[in-house]
């Protein structure tokens, strides 16, 4: 099954980078957008049949280390196989 | 006095680290490379700064899942002293032994120059009891992700267990940008619940000699080192 894993600041801890694009949206012009955050996607494959257990791991190793739970939120999707 | 320096692909201050050590010991460190998962019985281990495993996925992330962690953490419950600077103090905090996280810095530029430190009150540890608190060290930082950053309770946890090593302070005539990286309470080093681990961004193994422009690093790891004698 496909992994997609998303991470991203959480909320309150400063995002330079991010502050650093929105000033230049701003000033290329687009000015219809807020709250502007960067993250990060990792992708990867577990073949597993059971989709729990491929959450499971996925959570795993997201606790584990692809992501610092002190600054990032992750969220995990999973595209089974067709 | 049993010192070693670690080593992991893309650390680029372990020599100069080495030769610091050295030169206060006497004797050379011993070089733990990040594999080894035996490590002789030693009374101080510093993690030197660098691109440890080039900055991939978070500074020092890959680092601190290394085998020799283990064995750090073993001679941390022993009582042994560690010392993580720059880049090693971020895999320090990765490897959950310091809390926290170092962000990027705040103006998003890799900042290299001199800063002041000022040695705060703190408990019982070989890295600061030598001084008297108060007691400024010009040292220089260089890094990217320096930007010490945690909870409020983390933060109010720190200050109120004398945790925080030293934090930079305002030199004479530059008002505005003393802290280099937008640091929480311009937090320069922290330590352990024991005191025996510190982790800094500043470069102490950089300022050794009067022609590096000072040798207030040298006076930092000889005075910890006495301490850690005694």
């Amino acid at each position: 099954m496909k992994v997609i894993i998303n991470i991203s600041l959480k909320n309150g801890v400063l995002d330079p980078e991010g502050q650093a694009i929105e000033n230049s949206l701003l000033n290329l012009g687009f000015k219809d957008f807020k709250n502007i955050r960067i993250g990060k996607q990792i992708i990867l494959n577990i073949d597993k049949i059971n989709k729990s257990e491929v959450l499971e791991q996925a959570n795993n190793m997201c606790e584990t280390i692809l992501a610092n739970t002190v600054i990032e939120n992750y969220k995990i999707d999973i595209l089974e196989d067709k | 006095m049993r010192t070693a320096v670690t080593i992991f692909p893309g650390s680029n201050c372990d020599r100069d680290m080495i030769i610091a050590l050295k030169k206060i010991t006497g004797k050379t460190p011993i070089k733990l490379w990040h594999k080894e998962t035996e490590v002789p019985n030693l009374d101080l281990i510093v993690i030197p700064g660098g691109f440890s495993f080039g900055d991939y996925l978070r500074c020092g992330a890959l680092a601190a899942r290394s085998p020799i962690i283990k064995s750090i953490k073993n001679h941390i419950s022993r009582g042994g002293a560690v010392l993580g600077v720059c880049n090693g103090f971020q895999i320090l905090i990765e490897a959950k032994l310091l809390p926290g996280s170092l962000i990027k810095n705040q103006k998003l530029l890799f900042t290299c120059k001199e800063t002041l430190l000022e040695i705060q009150n703190t408990l019982e540890s070989p890295f600061c009891s030598g001084f008297k608190v108060g007691t400024t060290l010009e040292i220089p930082v260089a890094h990217n992700e320096g930007n010490f950053f945690a909870s409020k309770e983390v933060i109010e946890k720190l200050e109120g267990e004398g945790r925080i090593a030293f934090k930079y302070k305002q030199i004479k005539n530059n008002k505005n940008n003393y802290n280099p990286n937008g640091s929480l309470n311009d937090i320069a080093g922290i330590l352990s619940k024991n005191g025996r681990v510190l982790g800094m961004m500043p470069h102490p193994e950089r300022v050794i000699n009067k022609f590096q422009g000072g040798i207030d690093g040298l006076k930092f790891l000889s005075t910890s080192i006495e301490q850690l004698i005694d």
